[in-house]
């Protein structure tokens, strides 16, 4: 076994008074896809945005993140990201009123080169509409440039939340292959809800429930067995094959 | 017509007072979330730190180049002290918006009984350069050069600002800080950097007001920076908070309601209707004309 | 998550009989300081120092009696600021529109004192409900930017003296026909007192009793997390506005009882300033406490009061009293967050610690 990417340590967030997570341990491998998983509201997302430095004002954090020699919870979040912690948040969070030039040059960072050419060699699309409002793109070519956008620089860990969120099906199989061809280059932990985009992509699994972590193995053994789906996703199998 | 010119102009020229203070304000608000009670103060400082240098810094003088030499001198003052209230008191505040608005409130109290002491509660006489208490004929109306100074002054620095968002990386941070503020720093950018430099920006505007008004009024007091926060406040929220362009659209709207209603209505009743403009549009539009954008 | 918001209920709805004895004493600690208060202008006690010549002196009475007033009026702006999370900078409004509402229809309109009172609460009141309702619609720092504004209109209005109402700059003195003998002349002046501590137990009565009710825990939730109490299926935009208009009108009270005992209306009450100091009074007594605002606004009167007559003798800008109060209110921000109030839980852990010491 390889020495973990990030290794999560007893990871608890109260935010206005509310025990989102209690006390969350698991390991992402340094190769391949690590999905993060469970029902709508178990804190996937707290998750991420605890790991990244993003938690919300008032939310308290404690337990510890380490990724390589940086505990992640008491870095700041540019600190972080400079370091290689790669983050494409939920609901895509591309500027609006930025064009999409623009929002790629915002990632660019100072003394180093901006890899335009990985970047539109896997979104082609997004050279094509470089001066176009990004709030006027649709929803699959946001999702682009979110992950795009993180791809200008060289991370050694992505963390990405529910990229497919929203899509209509053939723009999530054209992001899944994104993230495929991604997550050779760069490990990857992926909150995902399309078990079918999970089952292609992820190696691991962990399974969130309840604010603990309640199950953690190969992704293929939990979706091989529709009872373990069922009892922790809340899903049959039709859903795993879709 | 000549009086609706007349009107016109001067309304611009007010018009022009209320952007220089409500652009910085916006700006603040809008990438920092600080709501600056102590904005009045730059103002305030920018005014007497011109009115000083006018009478003290070898080089400087009341009328000619002088005057614009103390007026840079009000101008970076006015940014020097912005710069260092961020630094300061509010940074270590960050996330904390009510103490924050504390903090400048009990700064706006201190400062201004300040500069009292110093210097007296009293109105003092402002420099006014030769050309600026002279009138220009346009279309048959005398405008008083002073209001068209305050115009220009304005439209200068609302064009500087415009380019400096649209072409400068830094600009590029504000814009996208006004939008989202985490997301800047989910692409490792340390954007309170950004936030030190939108203060220094908006005192250094504020100053310019603070000198260009003293021109315009003929005499500098403490709590002048105070009254004019008021309005300039009432301009940010008509204009959409974070956006430049919609304070210049909201100020011109106040400055010209404001002059043309005190002109055919009684005195004050301007004011009124300012206020009145401000309650439509919050009830028709509450995010502002502008929305939450920094540039359309 | 109906836990989590009746958790923010004040301890002190605790019933005496389940408490320890101490603290069945402390409960009955405000009736003994309203005794002693009640019975303060009976004292001849003369105070070196903290007043000039003996406390009941109708001077030190008057001053006694705004420094209520104010302990009053800050409690009612808690309700705003403490209670329920706004920041609103137009409190000041509804004040001045109790103080000149009376003194317009007593002294140009003739109305007998107790008609014009009743007339501005009630006026004060229904305009602080439509000014909330529209300013309510915005929320955080766009909403104190609104009450500002509004309350500037009051303040153009007073000053600008539309049809020679108020007097502009000068103010509008009370004229004494209208009022009742008993609040007239220099003697008379401890009624005045009584009055304004009248107010003041008034106020922290009502302001304690909302707060211990169901729409006051609520306001705390609105206080905490907004989206909270929008999940629970309330309506925030409601309590808000309930809580607003009822500030308003305590406000607006205390503005009648603030005419009597200073004898006129000023320009200066429909200021900006005069907010700003509400402000300032809770942030110091320690915002959402029962007695924290009182005792800020309290001694903020005061010693804006000492400091006025002290002033003259200090250098510089400490002869300035506002820029004392400044200081001491950024100071009070870093240092102090929990204002007056929190004294008493920070010094509970080194009282006990002193307390087990001899003993071990």
């Amino acid at each position: 076994m390889t020495e973990p990417i990030l290794k999560v340590d007893d990871l608890s967030v109260r935010i206005a008074g509310l025990h989102i997570l209690q006390g969350v341990s698991f390991t992402v491998a340094p190769t391949g896809v690590t999905a993060l998983l469970g029902r709508n509201g178990v804190g996937k997302t707290t998750t991420l945005r605890a790991i990244v430095g993003l938690t919300p004002r008032g939310g308290e954090v404690s337990g510890s993140a380490s990724f390589g020699t940086v505990d992640t919870l008491r870095t700041p979040t540019h600190r972080l990201v400079r370091a290689g912690l790669g983050y494409v948040p939920e609901d895509r969070c591309v500027f609006a009123g930025l064009t999409v030039a623009e929002n790629l040059r915002l990632a660019e960072r100072p003394g180093a080169a901006p890899a335009y050419d990985r970047v539109f060699a896997l979104f082609p699309e997004l050279a094509k509409r470089a001066k176009q409002r990004a709030g006027t793109l649709s929803g699959g070519q946001q999702q682009m440039l979110a992950i795009g956008r993180v791809l200008l620089a060289d991370n050694t860990l992505l963390l990405v939340d529910e990229p497919t969120k929203g899509l209509a099906p053939k723009v999530v199989t054209e992001v899944a292959e994104a993230l495929e061809a991604v997550a050779e280059e760069v490990p990857v932990l992926l909150v995902e809800q399309n078990l079918a985009v999970v089952r292609r992509l992820a190696r691991d699994a962990v399974v969130l429930a309840a604010g603990k972590v309640a199950w953690t193995g190969a992704a293929s053994r939990l979706l091989g067995e529709p009872e373990l789906t069922k009892a922790l996703l809340g899903v049959g199998s039709a859903g795993v094959h879709a | 017509m000549s009086t609706f010119i007349l009107l016109t102009l001067t309304g611009l020229g007010l018009a022009a007072l209320y952007f220089l203070v409500a652009s910085g304000l916006s700006l603040v608000f809008g990438l920092a979330d600080v709501l600056n009670f102590a904005h009045g103060l730059f103002l305030s400082v920018g005014a007497y730190a011109t009115w000083w240098a006018a009478g003290h810094l070898p080089g400087a003088g009341p009328t000619g180049f002088g005057f614009v030499l103390a007026a840079a001198f009000g101008v970076v003052a006015g940014a020097a002290v912005a710069a260092l209230v961020e630094l300061v008191l509010i940074r270590p505040l960050y996330s904390r918006t009510i103490e924050q608005v504390l903090v400048t409130v009990g700064l706006s109290l201190a400062g201004v009984a300040l500069l009292q002491a110093t210097w007296g509660a009293d109105p003092r006489p402002f420099p006014r350069p030769e050309w600026t208490r002279g009138v220009t004929g346009i279309g048959g109306a005398n405008i008083p050069n002073a209001s068209l100074l305050l115009v220009l002054a304005a439209a200068a620095v609302l064009t500087l600002l415009l380019l400096f968002l649209r072409f400068t990386r830094v600009g590029l941070v504000i814009r996208a800080g006004v939008e989202n503020r985490e997301m800047v720093t989910a692409l490792g950018i340390d954007v309170r950097k950004a936030f030190t430099l939108v203060f220094a920006i908006g005192g250094a505007a504020a100053a310019l007001a603070g000198a260009l008004g003293g021109v315009y009024l003929g005499s500098v007091s403490p709590a002048q920076g105070g009254s004019l926060l008021i309005f300039a406040f009432i301009v940010v929220v008509i204009g959409g908070m974070g956006s430049v362009v919609g304070s210049a659209y909201a100020a011109v709207a106040v400055g010209l309601l404001q002059q043309f209603v005190n002109y055919y209505g009684t005195a004050g009743l301007g004011d009124i209707c300012v206020v009145a403009l401000l309650a439509i549009v919050l009830l028709v539009r509450p995010q502002g004309i502008a929305g939450r954008a920094v540039t359309a | 998550m109906t836990q989590a918001v009746s958790a923010e209920a004040p301890p002190a709805a605790t019933p005496p009989e389940l408490a320890p004895p101490r603290r069945r004493l402390a409960a009955f600690a405000p009736l003994v300081v309203l005794v002693v208060a009640v019975l303060l202008p009976y004292s001849t006690l003369p105070l070196p120092g903290l007043f000039d010549g003996a406390l009941n002196k109708p001077g030190n009475l008057q001053i006694l009696a705004v420094c209520l007033v104010f302990g009053g009026l800050a409690a009612s702006y808690d309700l705003l600021f403490g209670r329920t999370g706004l920041l609103s900078f137009g409190h000041a409004l509804y004040f001045a529109a109790g103080v000149y509402g009376t003194d317009v229809l007593v002294t140009h309109a003739g109305f007998p004192l107790w008609q014009a009172a009743v007339f501005a609460v009630v006026g004060s009141t229904i305009l602080a409900a439509l000014l909330g309702a529209i300013a309510l619609r915005t929320a955080g720092i766009a909403f104190a930017m609104v009450t500002l504004a509004f309350a500037q209109v009051g303040a153009i209005l007073v000053a600008r003296d539309f049809g020679g109402l108020t007097g502009g700059e000068e103010g509008l003195p009370l004229a004494s026909d209208g009022l009742p003998d008993f609040l007239l002349g220099v003697a008379n002046t401890v009624n005045l007192y009584w009055l304004a501590l009248a107010y003041l137990a008034v106020v922290v009565l009502v302001v304690s009793r909302v707060a211990a009710s169901p729409t006051g825990r609520v306001l705390a939730g609105l206080r905490d997390d907004e989206r909270r109490v929008g999940v629970l299926g309330l309506d925030p935009y409601r309590y808000k506005l309930v809580a607003f208009t009822l500030a308003g009108g305590l406000a607006a009270l205390g503005g009648v009882v603030y005419l009597l005992v200073v004898g006129g209306a000023s320009p200066h009450v429909t200021s900006s300033e005069l907010t700003l100091s509400l402000l300032v009074m809770v942030v110091l007594g320690g915002p959402g406490t029962r007695w924290g605002p009182v005792l800020g606004g309290i001694l903020y009167m005061y010693l804006d009061h000492r400091l006025t007559s002290l002033s003259a003798d200090l250098p510089g800008p400490l002869g300035q009293p506002l820029f004392v109060l400044g200081a001491i209110f950024i100071l009070a921000v870093y240092f102090f967050p929990g204002g007056l109030a929190s004294l008493r839980t920070r010094i509970a852990p080194l009282r006990a610690a002193l307390k087990r010491s001899p003993t071990s």
